[in-house]
């Protein structure tokens, strides 16, 4: 299966990247931004045996993303799944 | 045995692949006559029986995915964390700070710094706290002179937990200015409250992003303020040994 990890900071957080990307825009025409977010994106792939819950599937790749994928104490993080 | 008869503690110096001061930690502990650094390598399990542990700075595995997040499932530690939870003495420098949070035996987070730049300059820090195994042969409201070398100083954690740590005295160092007043623009990285080294609620973890190694020989640039962290250390590990 192929997934998708969305990692972002967390609301609240101060975004530091963020902030200087939202100060970038109005410079080139672009106006009414904001809220702006930088964070990651990682793709992976999971080979499965034959049968494995999909739930099990979805704990797994959570368990992933708060171990490792992302710092639950500065960031948020969703994925999503693809039967690919 | 050291030259002066007393006892000669046994300092840890951990290793990662991409860390960068372990030799002027090694040095550092070095100049003090009752101490010798004991070499860690990531993948050791066994910690050589050394009684206080430094984590050094660098880029541990490149800083790849965040600083510190691969270091922390390095073999070793597993065994670090045994040593904490039995109370051994941990110091994390900058990088190692940083490995000490995603392994969560400091609180909090480092994030960017608040400008987007590397930051490398000398920093005043104000000791909160004198009363730590770390800061013990400071006075409170010391100001300490050292380095800053960083990318990812900014100390974040949530508003309960920064309570509770400055009821507890955890906020052990501030950024401040030289004769230890504060201005919004003392400290180098955008830190929360000036934060620029904290100590779990059991006090004997500590990190911290100024880099006191890098200060403490006398007749080199970097003066000698970083030996305080390093004394303090040497006194508690001869405290503990003669309570054993």
């Amino acid at each position: 299966m192929h997934v998708r990890v969305y990692v972002t900071p967390k609301h609240g957080i101060l975004d530091p990247q963020g902030v200087a990307v939202e100060r970038s825009l109005p410079a080139l025409g672009f106006d009414g931004v904001s809220g702006v977010r930088v964070g990651k994106f990682i793709e992976l792939q999971i080979d499965l045996a034959d049968g494995t819950p999909a739930d099990q599937a979805r704990s797994e790749i959570d368990e992933m993303c708060r171990k490792l994928l992302a710092n639950p104490i500065i960031e948020d993080y969703t994925f999503t799944v693809d039967q690919a | 045995m050291s030259a002066s008869g007393g006892h000669t503690a046994r300092i840890g110096v951990v290793v990662f692949p991409g860390i960068n001061t372990d030799h002027d930690t090694a040095r550092a502990i070095s100049t003090f006559a009752d101490a010798e650094p004991v070499w860690l390598w990531h993948k050791d399990t066994d910690l050589r029986g050394v009684e206080a542990i430094v984590i050094p700075g660098g880029f541990s595995y490149g800083d790849y995915l965040r600083c510190g997040a691969i270091a922390r499932f390095s073999p070793i530690m597993g065994a670090i964390a045994d040593f904490a939870a039995a109370g051994g003495l941990i110091m994390g420098i900058c990088n190692g700070f940083q490995i000490l949070t995603e392994a969560h035996l400091l609180p909090g987070a480092l994030i960017r710094n608040i400008g987007l730049k590397f930051v490398c300059r000398y920093v005043d820090l104000r000791v909160e706290n004198a009363g730590t195994p770390f800061t013990q042969t400071a006075e409170p409201g010391d100001v300490l002179r050292v380095v800053v070398k960083h990318n990812e100083g900014n100390y974040r954690v949530d508003p309960e937990t920064l309570a509770a740590m400055r009821a507890n005295g955890q906020v052990v160092l501030r950024y401040c200015e030289p004769d230890g007043t504060e201005r919004d623009d003392c400290s180098p990285n955008g830190a929360l409250d000036g934060i620029a080294g904290v100590c779990n609620a059991d006090f004997n973890v500590f990190g911290l992003m100024p880099h006191p190694e890098n200060s403490v020989e006398p007749g080199l640039a970097g003066g000698t303020d970083g030996r305080v962290f390093f004394q303090s250390i040497l006194n508690e590990v001869r405290d503990m040994a003669a309570a054993r």
